[in-house]
């Protein structure tokens, strides 16, 4: 049985096999297929889950996105990303 | 980040977007209807009145020709129906040509005909998602509703799915007849370790509106199954994923059934028609392009029948001057039709549509009536069948 998820920033989070990342040329964004819906990334979310893949833990993925936006707060990248993926972990999108 | 669901069936949960208007949408998934051929014959089935025979069906090049053409349209996903689609012995070919594409590729089955060797074939293929339909916790009534012994098969199908590594989601068709039994529907979700609980409504056209009175549950078996769903969400919140909305026939607004015809959503019938909902068969005055004639690209700009509905420029008042048109996008027009007569009319289920009576009689009677044999869903309606559920010898009433 599926358990529960409470990201932390030692995770280290991946997507399951289902839920997929990719473009989308036709409407020129990052995308997540998952079961019967499709999550529409905006420009803050592209950045995050391009910075997912199964190596990086979450304090890492802050750390390059704190590096890429240089003078936005780190505890406001913090806050922003795991939010984020809590959101998909809620749903299973978001694994460890 | 948005989240947009887009299953066929109609959901309330589709957020409106301002921005959009008249302008023509870039669709998100087609179904992919393989087969009409079934070894069910569950008397809500979906599939037209009117069903295709094998000798009619389309072959495995005009299905990827169309899946690729669907991707280049802008469709993400590609959901594999029937009948019952794993009777097309081409389906892994379909699923794996599909997924080289970049589509993301759900079968939707009653799982009494899959081995575990062709499920792994599937998932060999690139199959990403399975949602199998359950008609019923109770074997028995499982095994009436469905018109076939293959509860037990289901269930086992159920545990292959989730053993090969496919992510599981269980679609039940509540009605008055088993939400008595949707609690235990809950539990056995859990229990096969589904993802999802789709808790489906049967609506009214085709098939299932001759089994109406069979069907339609009474005010207080809704209730009931409104306060289970709602205590399960929160107690299996991250554990089960549970869709539920309440019927149209007991609602006070139409839903935006397929999100908007013509908008996010196309079906291909086992003969290759393309339509903009996988009932619109039964809107019979509509004609319908067909993939072997035409690109799938001109059919979702230019086919007379996504024209037809699309938008908002085809509704009456009081319709026309709603502010929730751009959000149910005037409901089901296929249950309109059915009910009313009249195309254009506006969905019965709004509260402030001339033809609310057409709900609210036979609602009234809910209850009320003694509940009469199914009419099941078969190819050739003079054929007797073998199967179960059949061997009734009183006529069922219309």
């Amino acid at each position: 049985m599926t358990e529960l998820l409470t990201l932390n920033e030692e995770h280290i989070p991946k997507l399951p096999r289902h839920a997929k990342l990719r473009f989308d040329e036709a409407r020129k964004k990052w995308i997540i297929n998952a079961p019967e819906r499709v999550f529409e990334l905006d420009e803050i979310a592209s950045e995050i889950i391009q910075l997912v893949n199964g190596e990086s833990s979450i304090n890492v993925i802050i750390d390059a996105l704190c590096d890429k936006f240089e003078g936005a707060p780190r505890e406001v990248i913090s806050k922003d990303t795991l939010s984020m993926l809590q959101s998909l972990a809620d749903k299973g999108f978001v694994i460890i | 980040m948005s989240e947009l669901e887009i299953k066929q069936n109609n959901s309330s949960e589709v957020k409106p977007n301002a921005s959009v208007k008249e302008k023509l949408q870039i669709p998100y998934a087609v179904l992919c209807e393989l087969t009409h051929r079934c070894p069910l014959s569950c008397p809500y089935c979906s599939n037209p009145v009117e069903l295709e025979m094998k000798s009619k069906e389309i072959d495995t090049e005009t299905w990827k020709r169309a899946l690729s053409e669907a991707v280049k349209i802008g469709i993400l996903q590609a959901h594999f129906s029937g009948g019952e689609p794993t009777a097309r012995k081409d389906l892994e070919e379909l699923i794996q040509h599909a997924s080289s594409i970049g589509l993301y590729t759900n079968l939707i089955t009653s799982g009494v005909l899959i081995t575990e060797e062709r499920l792994k074939k599937f998932y060999d293929a690139g199959l990403d998602h399975v949602q199998v339909s359950i008609q019923d916790t109770d074997p028995e009534n499982s095994e009436k509703i469905a018109g076939y012994k293959g509860h037990a098969k289901k269930l086992h199908t159920c545990g292959l799915i989730r053993k090969v590594g496919l992510p599981l989601t269980v679609n039940a068709v509540m009605h008055r007849q088993n939400l008595h039994n949707l609690k235990s529907m809950i539990d056995l979700a859990v229990e096969l370790d589904a993802e999802r609980l789709e808790v489906a409504q049967v609506q009214y056209y085709g098939w299932a509106l001759k089994n109406q009175t069979a069907f339609l549950p009474t005010k207080e078996q809704l209730d009931n199954a409104t306060e289970i769903v709602e205590e399960a969400r929160v107690r299996l919140k991250g554990i089960l994923a549970i869709d539920y909305v309440v019927p149209d026939y007991y609602a006070k607004r139409p839903k935006s059934c397929m999100g908007g015809w013509g908008r996010q959503f196309l079906n291909i019938t086992p003969a290759g028609k393309v339509l903009p909902c996988h009932a619109a068969e039964s809107l019979n005055f509509l004609e319908f392009d067909n993939i072997k004639d035409k690109p799938l690209s001109w059919i979702w700009e230019n086919s007379d029948a996504f024209n037809r509905f699309r938008g908002t420029s085809w509704m009456p008042e009081p319709c026309q001057s709603c502010d929730r048109k751009e959000i149910d996008w005037g409901g089901c027009r296929c249950q309109a039709f059915a009910l009313t007569g009249n195309e254009n009319a506006t969905d019965p289920t709004c509260e402030f549509s001339p033809y609310r009576n057409v709900l609210d009689e036979p609602l009234s009677n809910v209850g009320k009536e003694e509940i009469p044999e199914f009419i099941y869903r078969k190819i050739n309606v003079r054929k007797p069948l073998n199967g179960i559920g059949h061997n009734s010898n009183k006529s069922p009433k219309s």
